[in-house]
């Protein structure tokens, strides 16, 4: 077959077709077991749904839970149910780098002309991940018609664009988490204590923690510009660290940051692979 | 044909991999050292070549063939593969290669064998015709038709391995590996898939390179047979060469009118073994059986004889083991490929 050139826009497009039909084989697969398939989808929005169950029973005995009312800690819920739940659902396969690495079947994946990364997040696709997506969805959706806020573009347009970027940085820790695993291939659990771990976190108001617990996880891992600075500042609250208002706005550029950081780990751990060998 | 048609179509020029291995030293201690899984090959294989590569677990086989991919990068030395090198354009060359992994499928478990290839066809972007045309051939003359709509789960092992082949083929490769193509298939597949082989080898030009531990393969398929042993070239050349290079011995089996003492005070040959009246007689490859013959037939009542070749295993254990002083201490093998 005749060469194409080189260059990055071949290689992106590799990338999602890759991704796509890989994704498609996955559903596919999924589906030659239906039942199985559906009862999944059934349990996993179950499981989510409870989630967040549990949380309004809190509310049935307290009025507020660190000074916010139902309606907000739901549309912290929301958010970062939503951004977690699309990273899980579009690059969540990642971890499961280390179990091939472990069993050798990497090297089929490296052997296919699209980038081992969009092969490797299109692994596990499962339609079934959407359970938490349509939870958070529908959570953010009842909170925003019950909060007392006033709807202007610029707060309206802060929920997609905050959704969008949490995606990113949680999508940039699962990168940077299976990036990890090339050295340490059962390392699953470090980047699941930051993604799962995390969203546990994001979604009660950050006045419920320790200090220095928000601290780590605005300087440190900063999860917060997941859905706690938007949302503060799209509630009207002020941020406990005594952040100025800005930097509420910063939730794109720490995506990008954070999105940067997980590429070069990713390169990197993969020339360690390739120049290595398992 | 794109760039690199001119020379040679894998070039390897004193290709080198070392992994660094740490190992347990005391309680915490470790310590660091390197394994030359591959050291200083060089070799080059035309187009249209069918080679095998042979070698003991351990040798570099694997670990050739993963740097012959892409998949990993050489520590040292020069590999070029259809023009390209492997680790730098590992998707570009991804298009122009074929891999079939004998432990290993690509195919998709719960799914339709076709399935599969449809995955094949749209991720290679392979022209409809392209395709149409290689599904055909390769589904004829594998037997696969019928199985076509069969999930891959259901298949045997040897259908399965069918199937493999046919998916690395599809995207009209330049070259072919096999990395142990024949492994756990029944006499019957065994066969087909030689057959195949050869047919691709000889009428589509498909160059091939495989490994195999079946030496009943390099024996049907391969004129040109490379033996690798502690990461280097023991040997390179065809069958008969290879014969020569080991001092094999031929084996004269005759089969007596009865049960006699050793044959003995034959000139050239010795008795090996005897079982009632039937003796076997080792004498150097390179000496006609003839003059053997006649004496023999001149003091004994001889009924019955053939002459065997010397198998391959045999001569390639025996170049290992001459290999024996050049090797590197016990203990330093290349760590197992996965």
């Amino acid at each position: 077959m005749a060469d194409r050139p080189g260059g990055r826009l071949p290689v992106l497009r590799d990338a999602l077709t890759g991704y796509a039909l890989l994704a498609w084989m996955q559903v596919r697969s999924a589906l030659a077991y239906r039942t199985s398939f559906v009862l999944m989808a059934l349990g996993n929005f179950a499981a989510s749904g409870l989630d967040f169950a549990a949380i309004a029973l809190m509310f049935a005995h307290v009025r507020a839970l660190g000074g916010y009312a139902l309606p907000e800690v739901a549309f912290l819920y929301g958010t970062g149910s939503l951004a977690l739940g699309l990273a899980d659902l579009l690059v969540g396969s990642l971890e499961r780098l280390g179990a091939r690495i472990r069993d050798g079947t990497l090297d089929t994946l490296l052997l296919r002309p699209a980038p081992v990364w969009a092969q490797l997040a299109a692994d596990r696709f499962a339609l079934r991940r959407l359970g938490r997506v349509v939870q958070g969805l529908l959570v953010l959706v009842w909170s925003t018609g019950h909060l007392d806020v006033d709807w202007t573009p610029g707060r309206v347009l802060m929920v997609p664009l905050m959704t969008v970027c949490g995606a990113v940085i949680f999508g940039a820790v699962f990168t940077a988490g299976a990036a990890f695993q090339f050295w340490a291939q059962d390392a699953a659990e470090l980047q699941n204590a930051l993604t799962y771990g995390g969203n546990a976190l994001l979604r009660y108001p950050p006045t419920v923690f320790a200090r220095d617990l928000v601290r780590s996880v605005t300087f440190i891992v900063p999860l917060a510009f997941v859905n706690w600075l938007p949302a503060l500042w799209l509630l009207g609250r002020p941020y406990p660290l005594g952040l100025p208002g800005w930097t509420a706005f910063l939730s794109p550029a720490v995506a990008a940051l954070m999105g940067a950081g997980a590429a070069l780990a990713w390169r990197h751990g993969l020339r360690a692979y390739r120049s290595t060998g398992s | 044909m794109s760039a690199g048609s001119a020379g040679p179509l894998i070039e390897l020029d004193g290709v080198e991999k070392v992994f660094t291995v740490r190992r347990r030293a005391g309680r915490l201690r470790r310590t660091r050292h390197e394994v030359r899984a591959v050291d200083g090959l060089t070799f080059q294989v035309p187009r249209g070549e069918m080679v095998g590569y042979l070698g003991p677990n351990g040798a570099g086989k694997s670990t050739t063939l993963k740097m012959l991919t892409g998949i990993l990068v050489p520590s040292g030395g020069r590999l070029r593969v259809a023009g390209l090198d492997p680790a730098r354009d590992r998707l570009r060359l991804a298009r122009r290669i074929g891999v079939v992994l004998g432990q290993r499928t690509t195919l998709w478990w719960d799914l339709p064998l076709a399935d599969s290839y449809d995955l094949v066809r749209r991720m290679y972007r392979i022209p409809p015709a392209v395709f149409r045309a290689n599904l055909a051939r390769c589904t004829e003359l594998l037997g696969l038709g019928p199985l076509l709509d069969v999930p891959v789960r259901q298949l045997s092992l040897g259908q399965r391995m069918r199937g493999d082949l046919t998916a690395a083929l599809l995207h009209d490769p330049e070259v072919l590996y096999l990395d142990e193509p024949t492994i756990g298939l029944d006499v019957v597949s065994k066969a087909t898939v030689r057959t195949f082989l050869r047919e691709l080898n000889t009428e589509r030009g498909t160059t091939v390179v495989l490994t195999t531990h079946d030496l009943t393969d390099i024996e049907q398929l391969c004129r040109r047979v490379m033996v690798i042993d502690h990461g280097r070239l023991v040997f390179d050349g065809d069958l008969a060469g290879l014969r020569a290079a080991a001092d094999g011995e031929r084996t004269l089996v005759v089969d007596l009118a009865r049960q006699l003492p050793p044959i003995d005070g034959v000139p050239g040959a010795r008795t090996v073994r005897v079982e009632g009246p039937r003796q076997w007689l080792a004498f150097p490859a390179g000496h006609s059986a003839a003059p053997l013959v006649a004496a023999i037939a001149a003091r004994y009542p001889l009924v019955d004889l053939s002459v065997r070749e010397p198998d391959i295993e045999a001569l390639v254990a025996d170049l290992y083991a001459r290999g024996g002083a050049a090797r590197p201490q016990p203990g330093d093998e290349a760590p197992a490929s996965p």
